[in-house]
C-alpha cells in the first residue's frame, strides 16, 4: 500500500521515551488527525516524520520509501512539507520572501511564482501584505503564511502541527475549513496534529489518539467522535 | 574647515576597510553563532597569496582576485572541515558554546605559524594600485590620496554587490533564512549546512579584500592584520553583531572617530579611543546602535 505507513516508531529524548511503538497508516488523499493532550508526543511524532528529530527505532514510509534518517530538506524534495509548531514563519523576512523560500529548492522561478499566485488565491489577505515584514501579521495570517509557504513547495504529504494554537475561535474555524478545502482540491495527504480534537476530527477521515507516547485508539474519525468512552477519556467534551 | 574635511575623508577610507572585516565577522556570527577570531589569520594567509600573485604579475588587481579566491576557499574549508565536525561532536552544554570560539583562536595561531614558516616574519609590501600622494587642491596638498579614493570605491563596489546578492537573489534569501531560522529554512527545503559554508566563503573572500587593501598602504606580516580584526570586531559590536548594515555604519563611525582622535588629539590615544567606544557601546547599548529595543524571537 502506498501512502504513509508508520510502524513501531520509537523516539527518545535522552532517557525519556517520547514515543513508544507508534503505528498507523494514512492512505493517499486522506486527512489523519492526531489527537492528544499537551506532552502526549504529537509534536515529536511530526518532527520525527519530517527528519527534525531522530527516531530510535521503527520505520515510516511514504510511497513505499523510508523517511526516517533523511534530512528535512531531502524530504521536502520527496513531497513532504512540515509546518512546524507555533506559526513557522521567519518574522525578519517579508511575506513574499517567506513564500519564495518554499520554492527555492525547485529552482524554477516561473513555477514558484505560479505556486505563490495559487497561495494568494487561497489566502487573499497575504496578497495585500506581500512586501510587509512577516512580523506585522496577525496570528491567523502568520498561520496562513506558514501553510502557504509549505504549499509553495508543492507537497503531496502535508504535516501540520497545531495550526489552531493561540488563534481566536473564528480564525480557527476559517483555518480548518481552508485545510479541508485545499486538501480536497490538491489531493493532499495530511497529518494534522491537534489539541483541538473536535474541529480536527470533523474534517478528518481517520483519527489517531495518542496519550503518553502511545496510540490508545485509532479509527474512522466519525466513529471516534461518536464513542462516548473515548470522548470522556481523551477528547474532553 | 579643511582639516575637518580631510579627517572625514580619511576616516571614511579607514572605516570602509574596517567595514569589510566587520562584515566578515557578522556574516559568520549570524549563520554559525561563532566569533571567528581565525578571520584575521584567514585574511592574512589570503593576503600573502594575493601578495605573491601581485608581486609576480605586477598587477594588483590579479592579486586582489587571488586573495578573494583564496579567502573564499579558506573560509569554506574552515566551516567544512572544522566547524561541521565540531558541531557534530560538541552538541550541547558549555562545550558547544566555548569549543568553536577556542577552535578559531587555535586556528589563528596555526595559520600564523604556517605563514611564518613559508614567508618568514619580515615585512612585505605590495605595490599600491594608485598613488599614495595626497591630492593637491589649489596651493595645498591634503593627505587624502588617489589610493584612499580607490579603497572607498572598491569597498563601495563590494558592498553594493553583497547588498544585491543578499536582497535580490535566492542565494541571499537562503543565507538570510538559514541565519534567522535554520529549522524553518530546512523545512522549506534549503540545504542549510551547504548554505552556511557559502556564507563562510563570502566572509572569507571579503576578509581577503580587507587584507589586500590594508596592505596596499601598509606592510604585510603574520601580525599585520590583528589590529584590523580588533577594529572590525569593535565595529561589529557597535552595529549589534546581527546587522550587516549596522556593521558598516559601525565601521564608518569608528573609522571617522578614530581619525578625529588621531588628527585632533594624538596618535597615542587612538587605541584607547577604540576600546573606550567598545566599552561605552557595550554598557549603554549592548545590542548595538541598530537595536530596535525589541526582543528578537529565538
Amino acid at each position: 500500500m502506498s501512502g504513509l505507513q508508520v510502524s513501531a516508531l520509537c523516539v527518545s529524548h535522552g532517557a525519556i521515551a517520547a514515543l513508544r511503538a507508534v503505528s498507523f497508516s494514512v492512505e493517499v488523499g486522506q486527512l489523519a488527525a492526531v489527537i492528544g493532550s499537551n506532552g502526549a508526543g504529537k509534536t515529536t511524532l511530526l518532527r520525527a516524520l519530517s527528519g527534525l528529530n531522530k527516531a530510535t527505532s521503527g520505520s515510516a514510509q511514504w510511497s513505499e520509501c523510508e523517511m526516517l534518517g533523511a534530512r528535512p530538506d531531502a524530504l521536502v524534495r520527496r513531497g513532504i512539507s512540515h509546518v512546524s509548531e507555533g506559526k513557522s514563519v521567519i518574522p525578519e523576512l517579508s511575506v513574499k520572501e517567506n513564500l519564495v523560500l518554499g520554492g527555492i529548492w525547485r529552482n524554477n522561478k516561473n513555477d514558484t511564482n505560479a505556486a505563490i499566485a495559487e497561495v494568494v488565491e487561497l489566502f487573499p489577505i497575504l496578497g495585500q501584505r506581500m512586501s510587509h515584514s512577516a512580523d506585522t501579521l496577525s496570528g491567523g495570517e502568520r498561520q496562513m503564511l506558514a501553510i502557504g509557504r509549505a504549499l509553495v513547495s508543492r507537497p503531496k504529504l502535508l504535516l501540520l502541527d497545531e495550526p489552531s494554537l493561540g488563534l481566536a475561535p473564528l480564525v480557527i474555524e476559517q483555518i480548518f475549513s481552508t485545510i479541508d478545502q485545499l486538501r480536497r482540491k490538491l489531493g493532499l495527504t495530511v497529518v494534522l496534529v491537534e489539541q483541538n480534537a473536535m474541529s480536527a476530527l470533523e474534517i478528518a477521515d481517520i483519527g489517531i489518539i495518542i496519550n503518553l507516547g502511545e496510540v490508545v485508539a485509532s479509527g474512522k474519525a466519525s466513529e471516534l467522535l461518536d464513542d462516548p468512552a473515548l470522548r470522556a477519556a481523551y477528547l474532553g467534551y | 574647515m579643511q582639516k575637518l574635511l580631510e579627517t572625514l575623508l580619511i576616516g571614511v577610507s579607514t572605516g570602509s576597510i574596517y567595514a569589510l572585516m566587520s562584515l566578515a565577522l557578522v556574516l559568520v556570527w549570524r549563520s554559525t553563532r561563532v566569533v571567528n577570531f581565525a578571520q584575521a589569520g584567514q585574511a592574512m594567509l589570503s593576503t600573502y597569496i594575493g601578495f605573491e600573485i601581485a608581486s609576480r604579475t605586477e598587477i594588483f588587481w590579479l592579486g586582489l582576485a587571488g586573495a578573494i579566491t583564496a579567502g573564499a576557499l579558506l573560509g569554506a574549508g574552515v566551516d567544512f572541515f572544522f566547524m561541521r565536525v565540531l558541531f557534530k561532536r560538541a552538541v550541547s552544554g558549555p562545550a558547544a558554546v566555548v569549543a568553536p570560539v577556542i577552535a578559531t583562536l587555535g586556528l589563528l595561531g596555526l595559520i600564523r605559524s604556517i605563514v611564518g614558516l613559508i614567508w618568514g616574519g619580515e615585512f612585505k609590501s605590495i605595490e599600491a594600485p594608485a598613488s599614495k600622494d595626497g591630492f593637491t587642491i589649489g596651493q595645498t596638498t591634503i593627505p587624502f590620496s588617489a589610493l584612499n579614493l580607490l579603497i572607498i570605491a572598491t569597498v563601495s563596489l563590494i558592498l553594493i554587490t553583497l547588498a544585491i546578492i543578499f536582497q535580490r537573489t535566492n542565494l541571499g534569501l537562503s543565507l538570510r533564512a538559514s541565519a534567522y531560522a535554520p529549522e524553518i529554512a530546512q523545512l522549506a527545503g534549503i540545504k542549510t549546512a551547504q548554505t552556511r559554508t557559502i556564507g563562510w566563503a563570502i566572509a572569507g573572500g571579503v576578509g581577503g579584500v580587507a587584507g589586500m587593501l590594508v596592505t596596499s598602504y601598509n606592510f604585510l606580516s603574520p601580525y599585520s592584520l590583528d589590529l584590523l580584526l580588533v577594529f572590525g570586531f569593535i565595529a561589529a559590536v557597535i552595529g549589534g553583531l546581527e546587522s550587516m548594515v549596522g556593521s558598516v555604519i559601525g565601521a564608518l563611525t569608528l573609522g571617522i572617530g578614530l581619525t578625529f582622535i588621531l588628527n585632533y588629539i594624538g596618535t597615542s590615544l587612538v587605541f584607547i579611543g577604540g576600546f573606550a567606544v567598545l566599552i561605552v557601546v557595550l554598557l549603554l547599548k549592548p545590542d548595538g546602535i541598530m537595536a530596535r529595543g525589541k526582543v528578537r524571537r529565538a
